[in-house]
Protein backbone atom coordinates (compact mmCIF):
# COMPACT_ATOMS: atom_id res chain seq x y z
CA UNK A 1 0.00 0.00 0.00
CA UNK A 2 2.92 2.21 0.42
CA UNK A 3 6.76 2.28 0.93
CA UNK A 4 7.88 5.34 1.09
CA UNK A 5 6.74 8.67 2.52
CA UNK A 6 6.08 10.51 -1.00
CA UNK A 7 3.22 7.39 -1.75
CA UNK A 8 1.54 8.05 2.08
CA UNK A 9 1.64 11.84 1.27
CA UNK A 10 -0.12 11.00 -2.20
CA UNK A 11 -2.84 8.56 -0.21
CA UNK A 12 -3.77 11.20 1.72
CA UNK A 13 -4.30 13.81 -0.58
CA UNK A 14 -6.36 11.70 -2.68
CA UNK A 15 -8.55 10.25 -0.07
CA UNK A 16 -8.47 13.45 2.04
CA UNK A 17 -7.31 11.43 5.48
CA UNK A 18 -4.62 11.80 7.84
CA UNK A 19 -1.83 9.64 8.25
CA UNK A 20 -3.60 7.93 10.74
CA UNK A 21 -6.79 7.15 9.20
CA UNK A 22 -4.64 5.73 6.11
CA UNK A 23 -2.38 3.37 8.64
CA UNK A 24 -5.56 1.90 10.23
CA UNK A 25 -7.10 1.00 7.06
CA UNK A 26 -3.61 -0.45 6.06
CA UNK A 27 -3.27 -2.56 9.07
CA UNK A 28 -7.27 -3.81 9.16
CA UNK A 29 -6.83 -4.79 5.47
CA UNK A 30 -3.51 -6.49 5.91
CA UNK A 31 -4.81 -8.64 8.63
CA UNK A 32 -7.97 -9.15 7.78
CA UNK A 33 -9.64 -8.15 10.87
CA UNK A 34 -12.02 -4.50 11.70
CA UNK A 35 -10.73 -0.76 11.87
CA UNK A 36 -12.41 -1.38 15.30
CA UNK A 37 -10.07 -4.13 15.96
CA UNK A 38 -7.13 -2.73 15.25
CA UNK A 39 -7.92 0.75 17.07
CA UNK A 40 -8.83 -1.57 20.22
CA UNK A 41 -5.01 -3.19 20.24
CA UNK A 42 -3.99 0.02 19.60
CA UNK A 43 -5.94 1.24 23.23
CA UNK A 44 -4.26 -1.70 24.68
CA UNK A 45 -0.75 -0.19 23.60
CA UNK A 46 -1.67 3.00 24.69
CA UNK A 47 -2.80 1.90 28.30
CA UNK A 48 0.98 0.38 28.93
CA UNK A 49 2.42 3.50 27.97
CA UNK A 50 0.65 5.60 29.75
CA UNK A 51 1.51 3.14 32.89
CA UNK A 52 5.63 3.43 31.95
CA UNK A 53 5.57 6.84 31.64
CA UNK A 54 4.16 7.93 35.08
CA UNK A 55 5.18 4.74 37.12
CA UNK A 56 8.88 6.22 38.34
CA UNK A 57 7.85 9.99 38.95
CA UNK A 58 6.97 9.32 42.27
CA UNK A 59 9.09 6.63 43.90
CA UNK A 60 12.38 5.93 42.29
CA UNK A 61 12.91 2.76 40.16
CA UNK A 62 16.12 1.39 40.32
CA UNK A 63 17.83 -0.58 37.15
CA UNK A 64 18.13 -4.26 37.31
CA UNK A 65 21.99 -3.86 37.16
CA UNK A 66 21.50 -1.47 40.19
CA UNK A 67 23.83 1.16 38.33
CA UNK A 68 21.12 4.29 37.37
CA UNK A 69 17.79 4.78 38.53
CA UNK A 70 16.16 7.26 39.96
CA UNK A 71 16.19 10.14 37.75
CA UNK A 72 12.78 10.51 37.11
CA UNK A 73 11.64 11.19 40.90
CA UNK A 74 14.71 13.63 40.72
CA UNK A 75 13.02 15.51 37.13
CA UNK A 76 9.61 15.53 38.26
CA UNK A 77 10.43 16.80 41.96
CA UNK A 78 12.80 19.76 40.10
CA UNK A 79 9.99 20.26 38.06
CA UNK A 80 7.85 21.02 41.09
CA UNK A 81 10.40 23.41 42.16
CA UNK A 82 9.51 25.72 39.69
CA UNK A 83 13.31 26.90 39.20
CA UNK A 84 12.99 25.12 35.75
CA UNK A 85 14.75 26.45 32.82
CA UNK A 86 13.49 25.04 29.63
CA UNK A 87 9.52 24.87 31.53
CA UNK A 88 7.23 22.80 32.66
CA UNK A 89 5.60 20.61 29.74
CA UNK A 90 9.94 20.68 29.09
CA UNK A 91 10.46 18.81 32.00
CA UNK A 92 7.58 17.07 32.46
CA UNK A 93 8.24 15.49 28.90
CA UNK A 94 11.72 14.84 30.33
CA UNK A 95 10.61 12.97 33.53
CA UNK A 96 7.87 11.01 31.94
CA UNK A 97 10.84 10.08 28.82
CA UNK A 98 13.05 8.71 31.57
CA UNK A 99 10.15 7.08 33.89
CA UNK A 100 9.48 4.96 31.22
CA UNK A 101 13.48 3.96 30.16
CA UNK A 102 13.99 3.30 34.23
CA UNK A 103 10.95 0.92 33.72
CA UNK A 104 12.29 -0.82 31.05
CA UNK A 105 15.93 -0.84 32.86
CA UNK A 106 14.19 -2.68 35.72
CA UNK A 107 12.43 -5.63 33.83
CA UNK A 108 9.17 -3.55 34.22
CA UNK A 109 6.69 -3.86 30.95
CA UNK A 110 6.91 -0.97 27.99
CA UNK A 111 6.22 -1.47 24.74
CA UNK A 112 8.90 -0.92 22.27
CA UNK A 113 8.51 2.36 19.88
CA UNK A 114 10.37 1.53 17.98
CA UNK A 115 12.84 -0.14 19.99
CA UNK A 116 12.78 -1.19 24.15
CA UNK A 117 16.35 1.22 24.75
CA UNK A 118 14.04 4.04 23.11
CA UNK A 119 11.27 3.10 24.32
CA UNK A 120 10.68 6.34 26.67
CA UNK A 121 10.13 9.26 23.84
CA UNK A 122 7.02 8.41 22.34
CA UNK A 123 4.66 7.82 25.16
CA UNK A 124 6.08 11.14 26.98
CA UNK A 125 5.46 12.96 23.36
CA UNK A 126 2.34 12.41 22.78
CA UNK A 127 0.98 12.63 26.85
CA UNK A 128 2.75 15.89 27.40
CA UNK A 129 1.04 17.18 23.96
CA UNK A 130 -2.47 15.91 25.22
CA UNK A 131 -1.64 18.27 28.39
CA UNK A 132 -0.81 21.08 26.00
CA UNK A 133 -3.75 20.12 23.74
CA UNK A 134 -6.48 18.87 25.59
CA UNK A 135 -6.56 16.16 23.47
CA UNK A 136 -9.28 12.78 24.36
CA UNK A 137 -7.60 9.48 24.01
CA UNK A 138 -8.60 8.20 20.63
CA UNK A 139 -6.54 11.49 19.72
CA UNK A 140 -3.83 9.53 21.22
CA UNK A 141 -4.59 6.15 20.01
CA UNK A 142 -4.74 7.86 16.17
CA UNK A 143 -1.21 9.73 17.04
CA UNK A 144 0.26 6.11 17.62
CA UNK A 145 -0.91 4.95 14.62
CA UNK A 146 0.73 8.42 12.76
CA UNK A 147 3.57 7.06 14.79
CA UNK A 148 3.62 4.06 13.45
CA UNK A 149 4.18 4.93 9.86
CA UNK A 150 6.98 7.01 10.22
CA UNK A 151 8.79 4.23 11.82
CA UNK A 152 7.20 1.69 9.31
CA UNK A 153 9.21 3.42 6.71
CA UNK A 154 12.21 3.40 8.96
CA UNK A 155 12.08 0.04 9.22
CA UNK A 156 11.34 -0.92 5.56
CA UNK A 157 13.49 1.82 4.29
CA UNK A 158 16.68 2.14 6.81
CA UNK A 159 17.06 0.51 10.09
CA UNK A 160 15.67 0.74 13.92
CA UNK A 161 18.38 -1.24 15.06
CA UNK A 162 21.32 0.35 17.20
CA UNK A 163 23.10 -1.95 16.60
CA UNK A 164 23.08 -1.33 12.00
CA UNK A 165 22.76 2.30 12.70
CA UNK A 166 23.84 3.46 16.17
CA UNK A 167 21.56 5.99 18.41
CA UNK A 168 20.68 7.73 15.60
CA UNK A 169 18.41 4.89 14.20
CA UNK A 170 16.79 4.07 17.88
CA UNK A 171 16.25 7.49 20.08
CA UNK A 172 16.31 9.07 16.73
CA UNK A 173 13.72 7.80 14.77
CA UNK A 174 11.81 7.49 17.63
CA UNK A 175 11.26 11.35 18.12
CA UNK A 176 10.71 11.56 13.90
CA UNK A 177 7.82 9.21 14.72
CA UNK A 178 7.15 11.18 17.94
CA UNK A 179 7.57 14.53 15.98
CA UNK A 180 4.89 13.91 13.39
CA UNK A 181 2.45 12.31 15.46
CA UNK A 182 2.29 15.31 17.68
CA UNK A 183 1.84 17.24 14.77
CA UNK A 184 -1.25 15.79 13.75
CA UNK A 185 -2.92 15.71 17.24
CA UNK A 186 -1.91 19.40 17.23
CA UNK A 187 -3.77 19.82 13.50
CA UNK A 188 -0.91 20.08 10.84
CA UNK A 189 -1.22 18.44 7.96
CA UNK A 190 0.68 15.05 6.99
CA UNK A 191 3.11 17.26 4.76
CA UNK A 192 3.63 19.00 8.42
CA UNK A 193 3.91 15.86 10.11
CA UNK A 194 6.55 14.67 7.49
CA UNK A 195 8.52 18.09 7.73
CA UNK A 196 9.02 17.57 11.08
CA UNK A 197 9.90 13.71 11.27
CA UNK A 198 12.56 14.97 9.01
CA UNK A 199 14.14 17.82 11.09
CA UNK A 200 14.00 15.24 14.37
CA UNK A 201 16.54 12.95 12.58
CA UNK A 202 18.17 15.58 11.01
CA UNK A 203 18.85 16.90 14.36
CA UNK A 204 20.82 13.83 15.65
CA UNK A 205 22.20 12.46 12.10
CA UNK A 206 25.26 10.58 12.92
CA UNK A 207 24.44 9.87 16.87
CA UNK A 208 26.16 7.12 18.13
CA UNK A 209 25.32 4.24 20.42
CA UNK A 210 28.08 3.66 23.14
CA UNK A 211 25.95 1.98 25.88
CA UNK A 212 27.88 1.56 29.34
CA UNK A 213 28.69 -1.94 30.22
CA UNK A 214 27.05 -2.87 26.93
CA UNK A 215 23.65 -2.25 28.94
CA UNK A 216 20.24 -0.45 28.02
CA UNK A 217 20.69 2.71 29.92
CA UNK A 218 23.14 5.14 30.24
CA UNK A 219 23.29 7.17 28.42
CA UNK A 220 19.97 5.36 27.00
CA UNK A 221 17.74 7.20 29.66
CA UNK A 222 19.75 10.73 28.58
CA UNK A 223 19.06 10.14 25.04
CA UNK A 224 15.40 9.60 25.73
CA UNK A 225 14.96 12.87 27.55
CA UNK A 226 16.77 14.47 24.67
CA UNK A 227 14.89 12.79 22.15
CA UNK A 228 11.39 14.28 23.50
CA UNK A 229 12.64 17.36 23.59
CA UNK A 230 14.06 16.92 20.07
CA UNK A 231 10.22 15.83 19.11
CA UNK A 232 8.88 19.07 20.67
CA UNK A 233 11.49 20.94 19.17
CA UNK A 234 10.68 19.89 15.35
CA UNK A 235 7.12 19.52 16.27
CA UNK A 236 6.81 23.42 16.51
CA UNK A 237 9.13 24.03 13.94
CA UNK A 238 6.60 22.44 11.33
CA UNK A 239 3.69 23.82 13.16
CA UNK A 240 5.55 27.61 12.55
CA UNK A 241 5.68 26.58 9.18
CA UNK A 242 9.54 26.07 8.54
CA UNK A 243 9.89 23.76 5.45
CA UNK A 244 12.22 20.83 5.19
CA UNK A 245 14.43 21.37 1.80
CA UNK A 246 15.03 17.57 1.95
CA UNK A 247 11.97 15.26 1.87
CA UNK A 248 11.60 12.25 4.19
CA UNK A 249 12.55 9.75 2.42
CA UNK A 250 15.88 11.29 1.21
CA UNK A 251 16.84 11.82 4.92
CA UNK A 252 16.00 8.16 5.87
CA UNK A 253 18.07 7.04 3.19
CA UNK A 254 21.02 9.70 4.01
CA UNK A 255 20.41 8.66 8.26
CA UNK A 256 20.82 4.74 6.75
CA UNK A 257 24.03 5.63 5.03
CA UNK A 258 25.23 7.39 7.84
CA UNK A 259 24.63 4.42 10.00
CA UNK A 260 26.42 1.63 7.51
CA UNK A 261 29.27 4.24 7.63
CA UNK A 262 29.67 4.38 11.50
CA UNK A 263 32.56 2.02 12.54
CA UNK A 264 31.31 -0.84 14.87
CA UNK A 265 32.91 0.23 17.72
CA UNK A 266 29.99 3.24 17.64
CA UNK A 267 27.02 0.49 17.10
CA UNK A 268 25.96 -0.93 20.34
CA UNK A 269 29.26 -2.89 20.93
CA UNK A 270 30.50 -0.59 23.98
CA UNK A 271 33.30 -0.66 22.32
CA UNK A 272 33.60 3.34 21.84
CA UNK A 273 32.25 6.91 22.61
CA UNK A 274 31.13 7.34 25.92
CA UNK A 275 31.29 3.09 26.79
CA UNK A 276 34.87 3.31 26.67
CA UNK A 277 35.79 6.03 28.76
CA UNK A 278 37.97 4.82 32.26
CA UNK A 279 34.82 5.93 34.27
CA UNK A 280 32.31 3.36 32.12
CA UNK A 281 35.09 1.04 31.92
CA UNK A 282 35.58 1.28 36.05
CA UNK A 283 31.23 0.47 36.29
CA UNK A 284 31.50 -2.38 33.93
CA UNK A 285 34.34 -4.20 35.74
CA UNK A 286 32.09 -3.29 38.89
CA UNK A 287 29.24 -4.82 37.33
CA UNK A 288 30.61 -7.83 35.59
CA UNK A 289 32.23 -8.54 38.89
CA UNK A 290 29.51 -8.22 40.78
CA UNK A 291 30.56 -5.54 43.30
CA UNK A 292 28.00 -2.90 41.84
CA UNK A 293 26.19 -1.73 44.47
CA UNK B 1 9.38 -5.33 -0.03
CA UNK B 2 8.31 -7.11 3.06
CA UNK B 3 4.60 -5.37 4.96
CA UNK B 4 5.10 -4.88 8.24
CA UNK B 5 2.26 -4.93 10.24
CA UNK B 6 1.96 -1.44 12.14
CA UNK B 7 2.45 -3.20 15.78
CA UNK B 8 6.12 -4.39 14.67
CA UNK B 9 7.17 -1.37 14.68
CA UNK B 10 4.71 -0.24 17.92
CA UNK B 11 6.00 -3.51 19.60
CA UNK B 12 6.58 -5.56 21.39
CA UNK B 13 5.10 -5.42 24.69
CA UNK B 14 7.53 -6.38 26.63
CA UNK B 15 9.50 -6.85 29.73
CA UNK B 16 12.83 -4.62 29.26
CA UNK B 17 15.29 -3.94 28.77
CA UNK B 18 16.37 -5.62 25.90
CA UNK B 19 14.12 -6.90 22.63
CA UNK B 20 16.98 -9.57 21.85
CA UNK B 21 18.49 -10.06 25.36
CA UNK B 22 15.37 -10.35 27.11
CA UNK B 23 12.19 -10.82 25.01
CA UNK B 24 13.91 -12.65 22.81
CA UNK B 25 15.41 -15.17 25.44
CA UNK B 26 11.56 -15.42 26.80
CA UNK B 27 10.71 -16.79 23.49
CA UNK B 28 13.15 -19.09 22.83
CA UNK B 29 13.22 -20.55 26.13
CA UNK B 30 9.56 -20.98 25.74
CA UNK B 31 9.73 -22.40 22.36
CA UNK B 32 11.79 -25.11 23.67
CA UNK B 33 9.64 -25.59 26.33
CA UNK B 34 6.94 -26.42 23.79
CA UNK B 35 8.93 -29.03 22.22
CA UNK B 36 9.66 -30.97 25.57
CA UNK B 37 8.11 -33.41 27.25
CA UNK B 38 6.58 -31.98 30.35
CA UNK B 39 7.45 -32.96 33.71
CA UNK B 40 11.14 -32.37 33.97
CA UNK B 41 12.85 -31.63 37.24
CA UNK B 42 16.15 -29.53 36.13
CA UNK B 43 16.88 -27.26 33.11
CA UNK B 44 20.39 -26.67 32.21
CA UNK B 45 21.35 -23.32 30.18
CA UNK B 46 24.13 -23.24 27.94
CA UNK B 47 25.06 -19.90 26.83
CA UNK B 48 26.90 -18.49 23.95
CA UNK B 49 28.48 -15.43 22.94
CA UNK B 50 27.22 -12.36 24.09
CA UNK B 51 24.48 -14.44 25.97
CA UNK B 52 27.26 -15.59 28.02
CA UNK B 53 28.56 -12.67 28.48
CA UNK B 54 25.83 -10.09 28.97
CA UNK B 55 23.45 -12.08 30.48
CA UNK B 56 23.44 -11.02 34.19
CA UNK B 57 22.90 -7.37 33.43
CA UNK B 58 19.63 -7.66 30.51
CA UNK B 59 18.67 -10.41 32.77
CA UNK B 60 18.60 -12.97 30.22
CA UNK B 61 18.65 -15.21 32.88
CA UNK B 62 15.61 -14.42 34.29
CA UNK B 63 14.01 -14.38 30.90
CA UNK B 64 15.13 -17.55 29.86
CA UNK B 65 13.42 -19.25 33.50
CA UNK B 66 10.37 -17.09 32.43
CA UNK B 67 10.32 -19.10 29.04
CA UNK B 68 10.96 -22.84 30.23
CA UNK B 69 8.56 -21.81 33.00
CA UNK B 70 6.05 -21.38 29.67
CA UNK B 71 5.57 -17.13 30.68
CA UNK B 72 4.99 -14.65 28.12
CA UNK B 73 7.40 -11.83 26.81
CA UNK B 74 5.14 -9.52 28.36
CA UNK B 75 4.73 -11.35 31.75
CA UNK B 76 5.49 -9.08 34.51
CA UNK B 77 6.28 -12.44 36.63
CA UNK B 78 9.66 -12.67 34.23
CA UNK B 79 11.18 -10.63 36.84
CA UNK B 80 10.86 -12.91 39.46
CA UNK B 81 10.75 -16.25 37.41
CA UNK B 82 14.15 -17.28 39.59
CA UNK B 83 11.92 -17.51 42.88
CA UNK B 84 8.84 -18.63 40.96
CA UNK B 85 10.98 -22.08 39.64
CA UNK B 86 12.65 -22.52 42.90
CA UNK B 87 9.06 -22.95 44.43
CA UNK B 88 8.10 -24.93 41.88
CA UNK B 89 11.05 -27.30 42.96
CA UNK B 90 13.01 -26.63 39.35
CA UNK B 91 16.76 -26.92 39.19
CA UNK B 92 18.02 -24.26 37.37
CA UNK B 93 21.91 -24.08 35.95
CA UNK B 94 23.74 -21.99 33.86
CA UNK B 95 26.81 -23.17 31.97
CA UNK B 96 29.27 -21.00 29.26
CA UNK B 97 29.72 -22.16 26.04
CA UNK B 98 31.53 -21.68 22.80
CA UNK B 99 30.01 -22.77 19.84
CA UNK B 100 31.13 -23.10 16.23
CA UNK B 101 29.66 -20.42 13.63
CA UNK B 102 26.95 -19.70 15.90
CA UNK B 103 25.14 -16.52 16.41
CA UNK B 104 26.25 -14.30 19.65
CA UNK B 105 23.10 -14.46 21.38
CA UNK B 106 22.97 -18.71 21.24
CA UNK B 107 22.22 -21.17 24.27
CA UNK B 108 21.63 -24.54 24.15
CA UNK B 109 18.27 -25.93 26.68
CA UNK B 110 18.75 -29.01 28.02
CA UNK B 111 15.86 -30.20 30.01
CA UNK B 112 16.27 -33.30 32.31
CA UNK B 113 13.98 -36.30 33.60
CA UNK B 114 13.82 -38.57 36.17
CA UNK B 115 13.10 -41.82 34.37
CA UNK B 116 14.29 -40.64 31.08
CA UNK B 117 16.71 -39.27 28.86
CA UNK B 118 17.49 -36.19 28.75
CA UNK B 119 16.47 -33.45 25.41
CA UNK B 120 17.79 -30.31 24.50
CA UNK B 121 17.02 -27.47 21.70
CA UNK B 122 19.45 -24.72 20.32
CA UNK B 123 18.53 -21.63 19.54
CA UNK B 124 19.34 -18.06 18.74
CA UNK B 125 17.81 -14.76 19.63
CA UNK B 126 18.18 -12.92 16.55
CA UNK B 127 17.06 -9.18 17.34
CA UNK B 128 13.40 -7.65 17.88
CA UNK B 129 12.87 -10.15 19.77
CA UNK B 130 12.74 -12.83 17.11
CA UNK B 131 14.37 -16.21 17.20
CA UNK B 132 15.42 -18.89 15.39
CA UNK B 133 15.56 -22.90 16.45
CA UNK B 134 18.38 -24.45 15.02
CA UNK B 135 18.91 -27.94 16.45
CA UNK B 136 16.87 -30.54 18.35
CA UNK B 137 18.26 -33.08 20.01
CA UNK B 138 21.20 -33.45 17.35
CA UNK B 139 19.10 -33.25 14.44
CA UNK B 140 19.57 -29.45 12.45
CA UNK B 141 16.52 -27.97 11.88
CA UNK B 142 15.73 -24.04 11.17
CA UNK B 143 12.32 -22.62 12.37
CA UNK B 144 11.08 -19.14 13.83
CA UNK B 145 8.32 -19.99 16.21
CA UNK B 146 6.47 -17.19 14.46
CA UNK B 147 4.40 -19.55 12.54
CA UNK B 148 2.45 -22.46 13.83
CA UNK B 149 5.18 -25.27 12.89
CA UNK B 150 4.56 -29.28 13.24
CA UNK B 151 7.47 -31.07 13.86
CA UNK B 152 7.94 -34.95 12.96
CA UNK B 153 10.14 -37.67 13.35
CA UNK B 154 9.28 -40.94 11.60
CA UNK B 155 10.71 -43.88 9.86
CA UNK B 156 11.29 -42.66 6.08
CA UNK B 157 9.24 -44.28 3.23
CA UNK B 158 7.40 -43.03 0.63
CA UNK B 159 4.17 -41.32 0.80
CA UNK B 160 4.55 -39.64 3.89
CA UNK B 161 4.73 -36.18 2.84
CA UNK B 162 1.90 -36.58 0.77
CA UNK B 163 -0.20 -38.04 3.76
CA UNK B 164 0.97 -35.33 5.99
CA UNK B 165 -0.08 -32.72 3.37
CA UNK B 166 -3.32 -34.47 2.59
CA UNK B 167 -4.15 -33.75 6.01
CA UNK B 168 -3.09 -30.04 6.01
CA UNK B 169 -4.77 -29.25 3.02
CA UNK B 170 -8.09 -31.03 3.59
CA UNK B 171 -8.30 -28.87 7.11
CA UNK B 172 -7.24 -25.74 5.12
CA UNK B 173 -3.96 -25.19 6.76
CA UNK B 174 -1.84 -23.75 4.17
CA UNK B 175 2.06 -24.90 4.16
CA UNK B 176 4.65 -21.54 4.46
CA UNK B 177 7.28 -23.55 4.18
CA UNK B 178 8.55 -27.40 4.65
CA UNK B 179 11.90 -29.20 5.35
CA UNK B 180 13.19 -32.82 5.64
CA UNK B 181 15.98 -34.33 6.41
CA UNK B 182 17.12 -37.74 6.69
CA UNK B 183 19.84 -39.21 9.21
CA UNK B 184 19.58 -43.20 9.08
CA UNK B 185 16.35 -44.45 8.06
CA UNK B 186 14.73 -41.46 10.10
CA UNK B 187 13.22 -38.51 8.97
CA UNK B 188 13.08 -35.24 10.47
CA UNK B 189 9.80 -32.81 9.01
CA UNK B 190 9.94 -29.29 9.95
CA UNK B 191 7.00 -27.82 8.39
CA UNK B 192 5.63 -23.91 9.31
CA UNK B 193 2.20 -23.13 8.39
CA UNK B 194 0.14 -19.79 7.45
CA UNK B 195 -2.46 -21.49 9.63
CA UNK B 196 -2.85 -22.30 13.39
CA UNK B 197 -2.91 -26.34 13.55
CA UNK B 198 -6.04 -27.45 14.80
CA UNK B 199 -7.14 -30.41 16.91
CA UNK B 200 -8.56 -32.59 14.38
CA UNK B 201 -5.56 -32.02 12.02
CA UNK B 202 -3.35 -33.31 14.78
CA UNK B 203 -5.46 -35.97 15.65
CA UNK B 204 -5.24 -36.96 11.80
CA UNK B 205 -1.64 -36.64 11.71
CA UNK B 206 -0.75 -38.70 14.87
CA UNK B 207 -2.68 -41.76 13.42
CA UNK B 208 -0.09 -42.24 10.46
CA UNK B 209 1.58 -45.45 10.91
CA UNK B 210 5.49 -45.07 11.98
CA UNK B 211 5.06 -41.36 13.19
CA UNK B 212 7.58 -41.74 16.49
CA UNK B 213 7.62 -37.92 17.49
CA UNK B 214 5.39 -35.38 16.63
CA UNK B 215 5.45 -32.28 18.19
CA UNK B 216 2.55 -29.23 17.27
CA UNK B 217 3.52 -25.33 18.24
CA UNK B 218 1.52 -22.36 17.69
CA UNK B 219 3.25 -19.50 17.93
CA UNK B 220 4.52 -17.24 21.19
CA UNK B 221 2.61 -13.43 21.30
CA UNK B 222 4.92 -10.94 21.40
Amino acid sequence: MYNKAFDVIKLCEQENKKISEIAILKEAKMRNLTEKDVIDEMKSVLEIMKKSATSGLESPIISHSKITGGNAVKINNYLNSNKSLSGDLINKAMAMAVSTSEVNASMGVICAAPTAGASGILPSSILNAKEKLGSSDEDLVNALFTAAVIGELATKNATVSGAEGGCQAECGVAASMSAAAIVEMAGGSPIDSFNAASFALINVMGLICDPVAGLVEYPCFLRNASGVVNAFVSADLALAGVQSLIPFDEVLEAMYKVGKSLPETLRETALGGIATTPAAKEIARRFYNGTTE
Amino acid sequence: MKDYSIFDVIGPVMVGPSSSHTAGAVKLAKTAMELSEKGFYKVIFYLHGSFAKTYKGHGTDKALVAGVLGFEPSDERVKHSLDIAKSNNLTIEFKEIEFEYAHPNTAKIEFHYLNSPSFFVIGSSIGGGNVVITNINGDDVEFTGQYPTILLKYIDKKGMISQISTILSNNEINIASMKVTRSNNLATFVCETDNLITDSAKEEILKIKDIEIAKFINPVRS
